[in-house]
């Protein structure tokens, strides 16, 4: 697996992914779309404005990868507070939540999805025989950022579930023995770890 | 960049996590608060030294804002008075 983005001239970027990684990438995107859901978007063939007015939650979600993705606006574990300021914090994180979390949500899945309408296109237009096991992506400068907020929303996802920590830097789960089966994810995250990077260096150049 | 008044002591916190990359960290500063190449790597590395770097300050309405938008990056944010 490659897996490094170049600059293409003009903005955007460009990689060439092989079958498995396309096939690896979009179950990734459908699973992260699928867990951080529609929200409490109503259904389409209601009124749109209900979906306007409908207050998100105003409780943290208890899943751990969902909470790193929607963390509370208010208090944190290095702020000392008394019983009143953490009373107050937890009310100021409620309501935040409650008017920003679904869109929040809708915005993150919409990104998700369009990696996935991305990649299918992709798998589409690569049926030719000659570059049979390899596809060129090709991302206009919206499209990089777009891609830049679904990769990093899957390394957090991936990292939580994998409960990395910052003494994880290629260290201990690198040496996970090949039996080990957190091993296929780890060896996930790490190479969404290297598109990220080169995709942010074509943004940075 | 506003002048934040005396009256108005929130500011936006963002926190250390292991999983952002920091040149992720940096393009996040950069792009979203259009800070230099220079203040946002020197935010970057109070954020994974430190913990902690205080990004911007104003109004609550305003950090709510900034808060809102790290949120949406996946960078570890929260909104605090400073007392």
């Amino acid at each position: 697996m490659s897996g490094r983005f170049e600059p293409l001239p003009g903005g955007g970027a460009t990689v060439a992914l092989d079958e498995v990684e396309i096939s690896i990438l979009r179950s990734l995107a459908v699973q992260l779309a699928e867990l951080i859901g529609p929200g409490d978007q109503p259904a389409g063939a209601e009124d749109p404005l209900d979906a306007l007015f409908a207050e998100g939650p105003s409780e943290a979600p208890s899943d751990p990868a969902l909470a790193r993705l929607f963390p509370d606006a208010y208090g944190a574990p290095d702020q000392e507070l008394d019983a009143d300021a953490e009373k107050e914090a937890r009310a100021a994180s409620a309501e935040f939540r409650r008017y920003t979390e679904n869109d929040l949500r809708a915005r993150k899945r919409d990104d998700a999805l369009a990696m996935v309408r991305d990649l299918d296109s992709l798998a589409a237009g690569s049926t030719g025989s000659a570059a049979k096991d390899q596809a060129v992506l090709e991302l206009a400068p919206q499209k990089s950022r777009q891609w830049l907020g679904a990769l990093n929303d899957l390394r957090l996802a991936i990292g939580t579930r994998l409960e990395v920590t910052d003494d994880d830097d290629g260290g201990e789960l690198l040496g996970l023995p090949d039996s080990d089966p957190r091993k296929p994810m780890v060896m996930a995250y790490f190479w969404l770890g290297g598109l990220q990077e080169t995709l942010i260096e074509t943004l940075m150049a | 960049m506003e002048v934040p008044e005396p009256d108005v002591p929130w500011v936006t916190v963002v926190h250390n996590d292991p999983v952002n990359l920091m040149s992720y960290v940096t393009y996040v500063f950069q792009s979203y608060f259009g800070y230099s190449k220079d203040k946002a790597h020197k935010l970057m590395l109070d954020v994974h030294h430190k913990g902690r770097a205080i990004v911007s300050s104003g109004s609550r309405e305003e950090m709510e804002r900034d808060v809102q938008a790290m949120h949406g990056y996946g960078l570890w944010a929260t909104l605090t008075q400073e007392r």
